[in-house]
């Protein structure tokens, strides 16, 4: 056992040293892209977090949005700066994710889904209609950079590993939320959920917290990516962008930890290499959506697994004969 | 006054597209048990059939109705029996492919359209009935709605009415208990999904003339088709066009007087509190697990 956790460590570790140098063999413009990628990968480890008890919201997306109006809005109106304003998102989203629960939660499954579709597009059609603080359509722009010694991140790289060193905190948390006791609960919760309630467990309470801790990092992602960005607007956190969070994880695999990220990688850089496509693109997206929840419904990270077993079914007819 | 007046009117005239759109919606949940992601782009198909066929190739407008019809069935159809029937017992894996086809059905629209700006259809019914001097009707909403009743009441008749139409509803109350009956219940789904679809396209190419097509103008037809559904009670047909109506007169005024976003975000605000206070909307009843 000690083995396999010192062989993930350096796995990690190996991960970590690659995607630091990485930046510097890209061209600008996939630089922008790498940044992105990673902020995606914490969009969608902190929605699994909320999935996790079974309920499919419609309003990550949102809440991202919340964090990322709530940063610019402090950074810009108020004047604080990007450390004090990054960490206040996520408690801004945090805190209407809090709020919503009272409605949200007295749903389940379909009412759930739809109710939390329905809160978020409230709550984006707010920003686009009261233009006073949140600027209306074109949203928030000049929104400034973050400021340390004199490290300039306006420039991609310098910004990519601070993106990098935040995302890898919170993933290592958002992983050891859900290897603790609390994380256990959230899986009973979701497939035990009577039994779960009778042994004591307030299942409201879980779910309730769930929601908030996702909406919590997804708020940090959001801020990070529009302080890079230096514009805010309604439609970076539409049912478009929901959708996407939901393919990844979905085509990742949603019942693991490294599904979701892989969905995310692999999709995302797909996506990158159809670039030329333009309009076609999200045709693309559909139909490997269609396929792989038809033929691979557990995910790429299932994918390995399967191959073993195609394999060693061959491997096994082999030494029979 | 007058300005009440229109509203009332013009309110009236809107139920017949919401209602239209909202009734393929339940009918797909309530039989398959699917949330059908892409009916908006189901709508937005049918429009677009009437924009080719009749603004760009001269094709009678009644004429591109049917054919609008016809192809959007054609496509629930096919969603049906590939996508839907395959994941039956997984209701998300039924929303995910429906996500999947409304990417697709989008693209396929602008391939045909093109990227530009919004498209439009001149009223093929030109001219204005005007009632009581002011009071005014444009013949084309008049023909709208009155086509969008006659479909409503077919539906009706057929559900009520025909051996079909119970196995129908049976199905939408239990799947299980309908099979035993010896009701084949995949017959059965294809058949909702046709009504279903039948429905949107017709919705679609009524609404071409009267408002901007583009790819994503299904957008505004699901938010609209998902308060009317929760709000007139899931399952629930009658509640459905009951609610179309309240909502539809609901959004008219609310635009007439303030605008068009206050009225969505107001209406998805009702909605969410309709889910807390009376989860089964006004005409649903409390389905047991």
């Amino acid at each position: 056992m000690p083995g396999t956790v010192i062989r993930k460590t350096v796995a990690i570790g190996i991960l970590f040293i690659a995607l630091a140098i990485l930046p510097h063999f890209l061209k600008y413009h996939h630089q922008d892209f790498l940044i992105f990628l990673v902020i995606n990968v914490l969009v969608v480890v902190s929605y699994r977090l909320v999935t996790l008890t079974g309920e499919w919201s419609l309003i990550h997306a949102v809440m991202m949005g919340v964090g990322a109006y709530g940063s610019a809005l402090l950074s810009k109106q108020a004047g604080l700066s990007f450390w004090i304003s990054f960490p206040l998102a996520g408690g801004i989203a945090a805190i209407v994710a809090a709020l919503l629960c009272f409605p949200l939660f007295r749903m389940t499954q379909f009412y759930f889904l739809i109710g939390s579709f329905a809160a978020g597009e409230a709550i984006r059609l707010s920003w686009i209609h009261f233009i006073k603080p949140f600027g209306g359509t074109s949203g928030i722009s000049a929104i400034p950079s973050p400021e340390l010694l004199d490290i300039d991140f306006l420039e991609p790289i310098p910004y990519f590993y601070l993106v990098l060193i935040i995302v890898t905190i919170c993933l290592f948390l958002l992983f050891r939320i859900e290897k603790s006791r609390i994380g256990l609960t959230l899986h009973a919760v979701h497939w035990k959920a009577s039994l779960a309630e009778s042994i004591g467990v307030n299942t409201w309470n879980y779910r309730s917290l769930a929601f908030i801790t996702g909406s919590f990092f997804v708020g940090l992602a959001g801020a990070l990516k529009v302080h890079y960005i230096g514009t805010v607007t309604p439609k970076q956190f539409d049912i478009g962008f929901m959708v996407f969070i939901l393919i990844w994880v979905i085509v990742g695999g949603y019942r693991t930890f490294y599904g979701a990220i892989l969905g995310a990688v692999v999709l995302s850089v797909l996506d990158e290499m159809f670039r030329e496509f333009n309009e076609l693109r999200p045709a693309i997206y559909g139909a490997i959506l269609i396929f792989s929840i038809l033929y691979l419904p557990a995910g790429l990270e299932s994918l390995p697994q399967r191959l073993k077993r195609v394999f060693g079914r061959k491997d096994r007819q082999m030494e029979r004969t | 006054m007058e300005l009440f007046l229109q509203s009332i009117v013009n309110g009236t005239i809107q139920s017949g597209f919401f209602a239209l759109a909202a009734v393929g919606l339940v009918l797909i949940f309530g039989v398959m048990g699917v949330v059908n992601f892409a009916h908006g782009e189901l709508v937005m198909v049918g429009a677009y059939t009437v924009w080719f066929l009749h603004a760009q190739h001269n094709t009678p407008f009644l004429i591109t109705i049917v054919i609008a019809i016809s192809l959007v069935t054609v496509i629930g159809m096919l969603m049906e029996k590939f996508l839907f029937r395959p994941m039956r017992d997984d209701p998300l894996g039924g929303l995910i492919c429906s996500i999947g086809v409304l990417f697709i059905l989008q693209v396929a629209a602008t391939l045909v359209g093109g990227d530009g700006p919004s498209k439009q259809v001149p009223p093929p019914f030109e001219g204005t009935m005007v009632l009581f001097d002011f009071l005014r009707i444009p013949y084309q909403r008049l023909f709208s709605i009155a086509v969008s009743i006659a479909a409503l009441g077919l539906l009706w008749h057929f559900l009520t009415h025909t051996k079909l139409g119970w196995a129908l509803r049976a199905v939408s109350q239990d799947r299980e208990a309908a099979s035993l009956q010896g009701i084949n219940s995949n017959r059965i789904s294809m058949i909702a999904i046709a009504v279903g679809a039948a429905m949107a396209g017709l919705a679609g190419a009524l609404m071409a003339p009267l408002t901007n097509i583009n790819p994503h103008m299904g957008h505004n037809v699901i938010i609209t088709a998902f308060i009317v559904t929760i709000v007139g009670g899931v399952g629930s047909l009658s509640g459905a066009v009951i609610a179309s109506v309240l909502y539809a007169l609901y959004h008219t005024f609310v635009t007439t007087y303030f605008n068009g976003t206050v009225a969505t975000i107001s209406g998805l605000l009702i909605m969410v509190l309709v889910l807390i206070i009376r989860p089964t909307g006004i005409m649903g009843h409390r389905v047991s697990e």
